[in-house]
């Protein structure tokens, strides 16, 4: 009862809250501030197309350092508390077969999948996506071959190795930033190239393709480690 | 005038479903009926991303809203009863 109670001011105080925020709110009608200057300057500067890609490399490079930093933490931390027992490696986690549909499926598509999750990468400063959306859709690749085949090995060294070199290699660019251009992360070590071409815009391409493998990488070990952990007891 | 009325139709649409479903997810006794039921609203979500014209977040949420997380939650769900038997 007095927990109910509670729950009811608890709510009837975020009400009055947020009824003030929202008689407060207008539609803006245009951009402010530094938002207007990323739109004026945003391809003139960094000479990316796609400008949440110039904001999320050049301008926020460092965020996203933070970001994909989280990412490789939360991984770690699922490794860890998923350990496994020596013998685990040679158990069978499935002895059922999956149907052929998924396993012809799995064969046509997964190439298909990991080819787009490159290309969502690699035109990450031309067209919507990027690093991210491109590591995230590679690691589907990985699910859709974990689901039709539950028994498969992957290397995990191929993925560490990926992982740690695509780390190692955003820091450097970053640090080439440093030294060559205007600051840490600046993607003006190379020419700017020609706008909208695929090999344009400095360094956002190289940085957009580390960033890919690492997540895509992270992931994968993230769900290789999930797989490892259905072994029969 | 016709494209922007079916647009609104899809939104709303979108919308109260995604509701329903949420609901159906925190409701629903069987866990695996509520797994589906998440990973459904992610895959509206990641549609009314797309109307709303942010193709990027749509692709993360499909890819990891609606794909991967659904699958993590079924592993943890067989560990789950494997651990309990």
């Amino acid at each position: 009862m007095l927990k109910n109670i509670i729950i009811a001011v608890i709510l009837i105080v975020f009400a009055v809250l947020f009824f003030d925020l929202f008689m407060l709110y207008e539609a803006r009608t245009g951009l402010t501030g530094i938002a207007q200057y990323y739109a004026q300057n945003g391809a003139k500067e960094v000479g990316a197309a796609n400008l949440v890609t110039s904001i999320v490399v050049t301008y926020r490079g460092f965020d996203t350092l933070g970001e994909v930093t989280i990412l490789f933490v939360a991984a770690s931390i699922i490794s860890f508390f998923l350990k496994l027992k020596e013998n685990d490696e040679s158990k069978n986690i499935s002895s059922k077969d999956t149907t052929e549909i998924l396993v012809t499926a799995s064969n046509v598509l997964v190439p298909v999948i990991f080819l787009f999750g490159i290309y969502v990468f690699i035109n990450g400063h031309l067209t919507p996506g990027g690093g991210f959306q491109g590591g995230a859709i590679i690691a589907t690749g990985v699910a859709l071959m974990i689901l039709a085949n539950p028994n498969i090995k992957i290397n995990t060294q191929i993925i560490h190795w990926v992982e740690s070199i695509s780390g190692v290699g955003y820091v450097v660019v970053g640090i080439f930033g440093l030294i060559l251009a205007g600051g840490f992360l600046d993607n003006k070590i190379t020419g700017l190239g020609e706008f909208g071409a695929l090999f344009s815009a400095g360094a956002i391409p190289i940085i957009y393709s580390f960033i890919g493998l690492k997540v895509g990488a992270e992931i994968s070990n993230i769900l290789n480690k999930y797989q490892k952990s259905q072994k029969n007891d | 005038m016709n494209r922007e009325f079916l647009y609104i139709v899809l939104t709303i649409f979108l919308g109260v479903a995604s509701i329903v479903l949420s609901f159906i997810s925190i409701h629903s006794k069987k866990l695996s009926l509520a797994v589906i039921a998440v990973g459904v609203v992610s895959l509206f979500a990641s549609i009314l991303f797309l109307l709303m014209s942010a193709p990027d977040v749509a692709m993360t949420e499909a890819a990891i809203g609606s794909g991967l997380t659904t699958l993590i939650f079924f592993y943890v769900l067989n560990k789950i009863k494997k651990s309990d038997a």
